[in-house]
């Protein structure tokens, strides 16, 4: 019988009732008193150099406030780079100033060249259209193989060239690495493309900077899904500003997927512009300038090789990966190739071997950072992949060759820096081989068949790292942050609580989660309990909410609070009842005394605390009131396997998804339903990325997939119902809820199954095809079975 | 400027609009209405997605002077008289077919479009329908499912909520 209510029951969402209202609160809908309007007039092209900007035409159009260029942010910082990584020979990465406005130099099409203060936006839009630029174009370097070329246009005139870093990470000893290739009784070699991806939330990115004289006090609202982590970049590395002057308001946040995580022109721009123009200024994204000034998700070139034994095991992995770092880098874009694509590589298997040499590459590009998995998916695509060619060429099953070199007992420590706590992948597989009615794929290939059409079935496993920690290590690894989270229990003298957490909800449905949590503990109704996110205000000091970390890491954190509160409503209960401490339990909201029938409410409690006239006060403090810190002891990882099935038109290449598989190992569950849907809309993405999506530069540095017209995102009609299953759940064994985040999980496990898939599909038709770079469109795989 | 006049979820509502003044701006900004959204330029996400006359229309591109006399429809307006939610808002929520909710009042107003004219749609019909509407969240899994069962039939063979 499923539970109604605490840990691991389904309560519908609380935040649905306004969503589904027309009530919710997002950033474009605040509108503060005597606020200005910001356009920002962005680079139409990829690199060029700026002679002169001719403001004076514009300054004199109707409404016009304020006229920024780039010389007026001359004296503030640049935006900064949140992860330095260092080369193989030690060296510190490649990292140019990111100014707020162009000065001298434009680096990508979309880039900000003069920004339009005035009354109404078709004021500021009207005026933009007066602004006098006179450039001279440069060559611009798009193609990151082209970019390394000796001779190629360098992206920033100051650095040595558009190399950012190269690194090495697994084993660095080339001569060690090739001599287990020698000595390989096969070897596969895949070279492959992870295509470059826009996030597009369907909330385009809103900024409002607001400035009280009074009291000297700036408010920032901004589509942020990590208002603290802003606040600290913006005020220490960019405006100069004290952090207790600033306050960062993320209200309901229209989804992220990590494009919302860094920290962007627009927020400095209009907390900078606030206090200079005297009045608010409001800037909300059009959807043509989030592709061209939200940064831009993965974009890797990668050969990847696997040796393997004549037993078909395992032997050594070795990859080659070119990154695209865009022209500037964006807040945690050198760590995406780096430490969450290089830690990865082992996937579920336990290959002793495993170099990892990726070089990232300045273009004149939009910035590329974080998207949902970041790394990850990366990482799993390209050695999912390599497997199922391998299992191909070796005649072998591909569920069988997987499950040989399945690593199985833990913790195992990987030869690329983790250590897996606890996983069991052969029963996600025996899992997903029944959730995805492997036995029955025969007949339903048939069926196809006699309908003209090509059935493939693809499967892959994944394994991610979640809740990125501890701090010490990541600090070592060059992350310029700490990654632990917060969270303030406040029990009012009601008994009702707040709970101010550092993770934000945009999406993900914590608003209902965590509250489950906190009434499971103290066995009070979760209606008791709300949580307060998204306002530094009114939180501690959090990261924020990427990387699937909030329920393990921030949930840890209120967990480590509720415990605190616990600990003191017992002293409370036991002065009341005149017993010891140790004698006091907690159970369903009534504080007892062991082996007695004494008990006190919950409620009663909290007066007191509040109230404490009977009360030690010489003992304890009144109130109710803790928070915790929580820095995690390691990642938590999540994995799991996944099966897709195709069907191909063999006279037009066009592929659709006709089932697709889930199997889930993401521990111990607080909301199953909530958990379904994020794995859902991970697979929606993963399948867009495999069949759809894809961010096009043409030679210029121009964006050619820059609207919903032209990016073809993934519409209701290109996906199937999912089959989704975690019910195998082996516990993180270092939190206290066992949790271990499942946010990224879909889109990092699916595309590899759904090109998987089509090459089983292709082959069963004959046709000898062992590779087609995403999206799978129609073009692309009809060019490859007629190719 | 020119003044507009049309009905909105049943009450007179009026304002001066510059001739470009779009529909969703109008509503959004004038009327405060924020509910219906703008998440592209292009009419393609469908987050605007309002009744005009009873026809579901995208908000971003009408101009608001075409809604002159109109009878407008938005999903401020689509609760039971008591405030609780109707029955499509109440099948989104039972079957958890929002996430960040941004398209969400594009996609009520398109299912309600729908169900007005194709009371008991099938799967096929329903993801054929929303080709206008994205969402980034849901994976469209629980979308469709909700719609299906705000149509009255029964959803409790498809996997998983």
């Amino acid at each position: 019988m499923p539970k109604d209510n605490g840990i691991g029951a389904s309560p519908k969402r609380r935040e649905d009732v306004r969503f589904l209202t027309g009530a919710g609160n997002y950033t474009d809908d605040i509108n503060v008193n005597g606020q200005a309007h910001v356009h920002f007039l962005r680079a139409d092209v990829a690199h060029a150099t700026i002679n002169s900007i001719d403001t004076s035409a514009a300054e004199a159009m109707p409404g016009v406030v304020k006229i920024f260029t780039g010389a007026d942010f001359a004296e503030v910082g640049g935006i900064p780079c949140g992860w330095g990584v260092t080369d193989r020979h030690g060296n510190p990465q490649q990292e140019p100033r990111h100014p707020i406005i162009a000065h001298d130099t434009i680096r990508h099409v979309g880039e900000i060249v003069a920004a339009v203060v005035a009354g109404t936006l078709e004021q500021a839009r009207d005026a933009a259209e007066a602004i006098e630029l006179d450039l001279s174009d440069k060559p611009a370097v798009v193609n990151m193989a082209a970019a390394l070329a000796e001779d190629a246009p360098k992206v920033h005139e100051d650095l040595t060239s558009n190399l950012c870093y190269d690194w090495v990470f697994g084993n660095p000893d080339d001569d060690a690495v090739q001599a287990a290739f020698d000595s390989a009784a096969h070897v596969t070699t895949l070279e492959l493309v992870n295509n470059r991806l826009v996030a597009n939330p369907m909330e385009p990115r809103v900024a409002i900077g607001d400035y009280s004289r009074a009291t000297d006090e700036h408010t920032l609202y901004t589509t942020s899904q990590n208002p603290h982590v802003i606040r600290l970049l913006m005020c220490a590395f960019v405006l100069g500003l004290p952090e207790h002057k600033v306050r960062v308001i993320a209200p309901d946040v229209g989804g992220g997927f990590g494009s919302k995580i860094f920290h962007y022109a627009e927020e400095a721009f209009c907390t900078f512009a606030a206090k200079a123009c005297g009045r608010a200024v409001k800037w909300t994204s059009t959807r043509a300038e989030a592709f061209i000034s939200d940064a831009h998700g993965r974009d890797h070139v990668t050969k990847i090789e696997l040796a393997l034994d004549a037993d078909n095991n395992f032997t050594a992995l070795r990859t080659n990966t070119m990154a695209n770092m865009g022209a500037y880098l964006s807040t945690f874009s050198t760590s995406v190739p780096s430490y969450l694509h290089g830690t990865l590589m082992a996937g579920n298997y336990k290959t002793p071997i495993v170099q990892v040499n990726v070089k990232t590459v300045f273009t004149n590009t939009v910035p590329v950072d974080a998207y949902r998995g970041a790394g990850r998916p990366e990482a799993t695509y390209q050695l999912e992949r390599v497997i199922d060619k391998a299992a191909r060429e070796l005649g072998a099953d591909p569920i069988a060759l997987r499950r040989q070199n399945f690593i199985t007992e833990f913790p195992y420590e990987t030869p690329v820096a983790l250590t897996y706590d606890t996983g069991d992948y052969a029963a996600t597989m025996d899992k997903l081989e029944q959730v995805a009615d492997v036995a029955g794929f025969a007949a339903r290939r048939a069926e196809s068949e006699k309908n003209g059409k090509l059935r493939g079935f693809g499967i892959n496993c994944y394994i991610e790292a979640c809740g990125i920690a501890p701090s010490n290590i990541v600090g070592m690894l060059g992350a310029r942050a700490g990654l632990y989270d917060a969270a303030t229990v406040r029990v009012n003298a009601t008994g009702s609580i707040s709970v101010m957490v550092g993770a934000h909800s945009h999406g993900q449905g914590h608003e209902t989660s965590f509250p489950q949590v906190v009434a499971d503990m103290i066995g009070i109704d979760e209606s008791m309990v709300d949580i307060v996110h998204g306002d530094t205000g009114r939180v501690p000091f959090g990261m924020g909410t990427y990387g699937s970390r909030s329920i393990a890491v921030c949930g840890s954190a209120m967990v480590r609070a509720t415990e605190k509160i616990i600990s003191k409503a017992k002293k409370i209960a036991a002065h009341l009842m005149e017993a010891s401490d140790a004698d006091i339990e907690l159970k369903d909201g009534q504080f007892t005394v062991a082996g007695t029938d004494k008990s006190v409410a919950w409620g009663d409690v909290c007066l007191t605390a509040y109230v404490p006239h009977n009360y030690p006060l010489e003992e304890l403090e009144p109130g109710l009131e803790e928070t915790a810190f929580y820095d995690p002891a390691n990642f938590t990882y999540p994995a799991g396997a996944y099966a897709c099935e195709v069907e191909v038109d063999p006279d037009t290449g066009k592929v659709s998804i006709e089932r697709f598989a889930a199997a889930d190992d993401f521990g111990n569950i607080i909301n199953p339903m909530i958990v379904d849907g994020q794995v859902h809309g991970g697979l929606g993405q993963g399948i867009g990325q495999a069949l759809l999506e894809n961010a096009a530069y043409d030679e210029d540095g121009q964006l050619l997939s820059a609207s919903f017209m032209d990016y073809a995102m993934p519409r209701a009609d290109d996906v199937p119902f999912y089959q989704v299953d975690h019910s195998c759940q082996t516990p993180c064994t270092h939190n206290p809820l066992g949790v271990k985040g499942c946010g990224e999980a879909g889109a990092i496990g699916s595309p590899p199954a759904v090109v998987n898939a089509v090459i089983d599909a292709l082959q069963s038709g004959g046709k000898n095809v062992a590779h087609i770079d995403m999206p799978l469109s129609p073009a692309r795989v009809w060019a490859a079975m007629n190719g | 400027m020119a003044k507009v006049s049309m009905t909105v979820n049943g009450k007179a509502a009026s304002g001066d609009v510059e001739g470009r003044t779009l529909l969703s701006s109008f509503l959004r900004e004038q009327l405060g209405l924020t509910g219906t959204h703008v998440g592209c330029d292009t009419s393609q996400c469908g987050a605007c997605v309002v009744h005009v006359d009873g026809k579901a229309v995208k908000a971003c591109t009408m101009l608001a002077q075409e809604a002159e006399g109109a009878e407008v429809a938005t999903i401020e307006g689509q609760a039971n008289a008591d405030g609780s939610l109707n029955t499509i808002q109440q099948a989104f929520q039972d079957h958890h077919g929002l996430q960040c909710g941004f398209c969400t009042p594009g996609m009520v107003m398109s299912a309600a479009a729908l169900l007005k004219d194709n009371p008991k749609p099938t799967e096929a019909e329903i993801r054929d329908y929303l080709e206008g509407n994205l969402c980034r969240c849901t994976g469209y899994h629980n979308i469709v499912k909700a719609i299906m069962a705000a149509s009255g039939q029964d959803v409790s063979s498809i996997a998983a909520e």
